[in-house]
């Protein structure tokens, strides 16, 4: 079967999404091939973490379609995966580290339904994959920023999904946690999972990621990091803010973003 | 009157039993559903629907003419309701935050309740309604029907709250996971904040508008310090509040004309008052004494490291050195001779007479592994800066 017949994992066709008649996303469209680990960059305010939102319609779109494997968010939530920014939750919950990654098996346990062992088992696994599994009773509040992100990476792997939508999943960690991190991105490439991650380090973009998608607003431009990843292409993205130096095939030699201007 | 003579009245005296039984309710209801209103950060919505829920009261009466209790609290429940979608409605259409909103519902419908209030006590039958007893409480005016109605209501709140335990609390945690998850974030939501002003409203009567979020909030507070997990929270704030119940209706019982929910709402915050203090890990004085070891370490470790550069200085560990000697290295610190007799009792110096000390051969083992971790963590720190810099 070859790359166009079958079906993407993630097709977005026009997608719009405005607050008070502003537009933070402008008729997006994406189109990312399974087995696929794409980054999400561009500047502060320039519509990422909406862009996922939207896609999982935790935010209304004012326009557009979103398709997952060919078929609707509604039917397809069991296949998706959601790692939201670790600073969106209370991290002083009254809750242990195994409890938050059980909550990813919520959705597939349904209403009413409790977890049990089933479950347990899944989650001590799933702690283990991001190397955590010696905080499994731990108080959440103990974690470092660090440990939280691979708590909530490891409630993720447990939602068992086809794609994974990740916030700034590397925002703020330690060395350890960027090894976890990259270690069960190649993972998932190698299960033919997709990744779709918002992402600000420029320098290492061609180095963890296969796909890239340049947003500001509107999208700049989406592929293979091979192709979209150009110094004209982040000129567009971040406005000139941004120095390259031209002859180098990935622009590691990134000036400082704002005093530059 | 005794303790004895309050306990042996709580059994035998028919009427206090019935007080206590419906005020006990209330504490466990409130205190359980406190729980999701303390954790979503709600508590002061708890505040502003009680205040809320006056003027339903008192409209209530004006249109029905009737003092059962379960009219005067479906008039509640449906201010308490209209506020709550107030707030909600200032909150999304408006540039106010929530704080604002809830100031601006609390004070306008708690007004108007007053307002109406002193209208209607002008009416003769409205004196013998006793309708100010629900701004501060009057447990004695429960009766046997309120007390069955309050316990209907209260199980099948827990029950509910049981039923979608595992939704609440994911809702409570990590509401856009939820959603993304298929469950209904704002219905359940809606939910919880329904229950809550179900709870508010089933204490009016006995606690009164002006005290009752002091039963949402703070057996919520003071069972969070002795738990890290969530059923064990809202067990014991069920055990707090319910005990506060019992406790304020009993004394309130003792006088005349003392009204229940200042008692109550007293003897609560005594119990969260304490928990702040004593509770083991979260609690102030484990705190403080913490910070008191970790500084009578950090001293320890200071004399033993500077006794060690004073004794490489003369080439001989028993070479005697005085406090002076110490306290100058210390940059002032004061409690060396405290810290030497410390030290002394560990066997890791010894006292030399004259107020000289020096450091046995255990002491400098010690001071050496002490330079040796500080060490490490130097460099781990350079390392980590080195990371960091671009």
């Amino acid at each position: 079967m070859t790359a166009d017949s079958a079906p993407l994992a993630l097709e977005v066709t026009d997608l719009t999404v405005a607050y008070a008649e502003k537009a933070v996303l402008w008729d997006v469209d994406l189109a990312v091939p399974a087995g696929t680990l794409m980054a999400v960059i561009g500047p502060n305010g320039a519509g990422k973490t909406t862009l996922i939102k939207a896609i999982l319609g935790l935010l209304k779109p004012a326009a557009g379609q979103v398709l997952l494997s060919g078929k609707g968010y509604e039917q397809q939530r069991r296949r998706v995966a959601y790692v939201p920014q670790r600073g969106s939750v209370d991290w002083d919950f009254p809750t242990s580290v195994l409890d938050v990654v059980m909550m990813g098996r919520y959705g597939d346990l349904g209403w009413f339904r409790r977890p049990r062992r089933r479950e347990q088992e899944m989650s001590r696994k799933a702690l283990v994959e991001v190397g955590m599994e010696d905080f499994a009773d731990r108080q959440i509040s103990q974690l470092s920023g660090g440990q939280q992100q691979r708590v909530f990476l490891a409630r993720a792997l447990v939602q068992d999904a086809d794609i994974y939508f990740m916030d700034e999943p590397f925002q703020g960690v330690d060395a350890t946690t960027e090894r976890a991190i990259i270690g069960l991105l190649q993972r998932l490439r190698a299960d033919n999972k997709t990744v779709v991650a918002v992402y600000h380090d420029l320098q290492t973009v061609a180095e963890y990621f296969d796909w890239v998608t340049l947003l500001n607003v509107r999208r700049i431009a989406s592929g293979p990091v091979s192709e979209v990843f150009t110094a004209e292409n982040l000129r567009r993205t971040y406005g000139g803010r941004i120095g390259f130096v031209e002859g180098i095939s990935h622009p590691t030699d990134m000036l400082e973003a704002e005093t530059d201007q | 009157m005794s303790w004895a003579g309050l306990l042996d009245d709580l059994v035998f005296d028919y009427t206090l039993r019935t007080v206590a039984l419906g005020t006990a309710i209330i504490g466990v209801i409130s205190g359980v559903l406190g729980c999701y209103a303390l954790l979503r950060r709600q508590s002061l919505l708890g505040d502003a629907i009680s205040h809320a829920a006056l003027p339903g009261v008192v409209i209530a009466f004006m249109i029905t003419r009737s003092r059962a209790s379960i009219v005067l609290m479906l008039g509640a429940l449906v201010s308490g309701v209209l506020a709550t979608l107030l707030i909600l409605a200032v909150v999304r259409n408006t540039r106010l935050k929530e704080d604002s909103a809830l100031g601006i519902a609390l004070s306008v419908f708690f007004g108007l309740g007053l307002m109406l209030l002193t209208v209607t006590q002008r009416m003769s039958d409205a004196r013998q309604a006793g309708l100010d007893r629900f701004l501060f409480g009057q447990a004695a005016t429960l009766v046997v029907a309120d007390v069955i109605t309050m316990a209907v209501i209260a199980g099948l709140a827990i029950g509910l709250v049981l039923l979608f335990w595992k939704e609440f609390k994911l809702v409570s945690f990590d509401p856009d996971f939820a959603t993304s998850m298929g469950f209904p974030a704002r219905g359940l939501d809606v939910g919880l904040t329904t229950l809550l002003v179900v709870a508010i409203v089933i204490g009016l009567q006995a606690v009164g508008v002006i005290l009752m979020s002091a039963l949402v909030v703070a057996p919520a507070a003071g069972a969070r310090q002795w738990t890290n997990r969530l059923g064990t929270m809202t067990i014991l704030a069920g055990l707090f509040g319910g005990f506060s119940g019992v406790a304020g209706a009993l004394i309130s019982n003792t006088r005349s004309g003392l009204s229940t929910g200042p008692v109550i709402a007293l003897v609560v915050s005594l119990i969260t008052l304490a928990s702040m203090l004593v509770a083991p890990n979260r609690g102030l004085i484990w705190n403080w004494v913490r910070r008191l070891r970790q500084r009578q370490q950090f001293r320890s470790e200071t004399v033993l490291v500077d006794l060690l550069a004073l004794s490489q200085q003369h080439d001989s560990l028993s070479y005697g050195h005085s406090v002076d000697a110490i306290h100058a290295m210390n940059r002032g610190r004061r409690g060396e001779v405290r810290t030497l007799h410390g030290l002394r009792e560990r066997r890791l110096v010894t006292g030399t007479g004259d107020g000289m000390w020096s450091l046995t051969e255990a002491g400098e083992a010690e001071a050496q592994r002490i330079l040796q971790e500080n060490d490490g963590a130097q460099a781990a720190l350079t390392r980590s800066q080195i990371e960091v810099a671009p």
